[in-house]
């Protein structure tokens, strides 16, 4: 187990191959919770957490039922079952145990299920089988990148409340030009890191 | 018959997924850097959606309204992993590239809001053209997007060279695609402005 691997898996994850904006995933909710900063907050620390565990959950089960079983090709099926599921548990135990964490971040949970990157991650690493370890750098790293993104997109957008913008691409095309922007300058990550 | 064409025209235009709702953009960036990837991705959402409505027309007499949503989910992943297998095995130099976003159409949030609104609701007939309207529209949309990509970003069409100047690289790229995602949306919300004004001065 070499640690810089796994160092090198959050930050490609992270900076280089940063999934919204080289991957385009999770698109849906960047464009959705990116509005205000304390939404993109909270939702950037329940976010990182649900993936980190639904793919480590992902990880056993693909490991020691869905191999040995030789039903692989059932992956996105049982992946998605895994999510939803982890999702929805979570959400009806933070509620009972933990009742002002899920004043707070309650609402982000249910939002949560949706988003492709979720499932995405489960899939690239039972595609590029990944240990648990490096699993779990890569999770980590997806979702610090989508919480750089998240923060980045929110600070621009409140901002954006005052410019005066014309008035067919108000909402969501200058967002999303903005994004374009926001991508281009990401784009100089490339060549951060040799794989 | 009116109906049914009606229904394919709502799903085409005043429901567009992509310019409209602002749903599944995901592949919307992802995959449109060429035509053929494009309309092969709109192929893939136009099979699933129809397959995933007349499933759920068919079954909606017997889902229980309390575990609906597992059961459009189980229905829903069940055909995406059916195109997942079918092109790995007959496109594969295409799967290569867009193999992860095929097996994502599975948290296409237009795909299930169409089970749920439509398909549960209706018989198989109009849940049938409902899905091809709603696929028909998400085609389009990639097939517009990429051929602006296209276009500007290699100069050609199809693989075909079209433009002899030297093409806009950056359109290609990642930014590029959302760069023309949002001019295209800012483009189609003028038109419909512009439509509204006429109807209202008639």
């Amino acid at each position: 187990m070499e640690f810089s691997k796994l160092f090198e898996l959050i930050v490609s994850a992270s900076l280089i191959n940063n999934f919204v904006f080289t991957r385009f995933l999770g698109l849906c909710i960047f464009f959705g919770v990116s509005k205000r900063m304390e939404t993109a907050v909270g939702m950037s620390i329940t976010f990182t957490a649900v993936m980190m565990i639904s793919a480590a959950l992902s990880w056993l089960v693909f490991r020691y039922v869905m191999v040995p079983l030789d039903i692989t090709f059932l992956k996105i099926i049982v992946f998605i079952g895994i999510v939803a599921g982890f999702v929805q548990a979570s959400d009806t135990i933070m509620r009972k145990v933990a009742p002002s964490l899920y004043h707070k971040l309650g609402i982000y949970l249910a939002l949560i299920s949706t988003n492709c990157i979720i499932l995405a991650v489960p899939l690239i690493n039972a595609g590029e089988r990944y240990s648990l370890p490096e699993s779990l750098a890569f999770a980590l790293g997806s979702g610090l990148g989508f919480a750089l993104a998240l923060v980045i997109m929110a600070s621009i957008r409140e901002k954006l409340e005052l410019a005066d913008v014309p008035g067919p691409f108000r909402g969501t095309p200058i967002a999303f030009i903005v994004t374009g922007l926001l991508a281009l300058a990401f784009s100089g990550f490339t060549g951060l890191l040799r794989m | 018959m009116n109906s049914s064409l009606g229904l394919i025209k709502d799903g085409i235009f005043k429901d567009n997924a992509i310019f409209k709702l602002a749903l599944s953009l995901c592949p919307s960036i992802a995959v449109t850097n060429n035509v053929r990837n494009g309309v092969l991705m709109g192929t893939a959402v136009l099979f699933v959606q129809v397959m995933v409505n007349v499933t759920i027309s068919l079954m909606r007499g017997i889902i229980h309204p309390r575990i609906r949503l597992p059961i459009f989910m189980l229905v829903i992943s069940g055909w995406v992993t059916v195109t997942d297998l079918v092109m790995a095995a007959y496109a594969q130099d295409a799967y290569k590239q867009m193999g992860l976003y095929i097996q994502l159409i599975v948290a296409f949030a237009s795909i299930l809001a169409r089970a749920e609104m439509f398909a549960s609701k209706q018989p198989v007939m109009p849940s049938l053209f409902d899905g091809i309207g709603m696929g028909l529209g998400f085609l389009f949309s990639l097939t517009v997007i990429s051929l602006f990509r296209e276009f500007l970003g290699k100069g050609s069409v199809w693989g075909v060279p079209v433009l002899h100047a030297k093409p806009l690289l950056i359109m290609i790229l990642p930014a590029g695609g959302f760069f023309a995602v949002g001019i295209l949306m800012g483009f189609f919300n003028c038109l419909g402005a512009r439509m509204r004004k006429k109807a209202r001065s008639r």
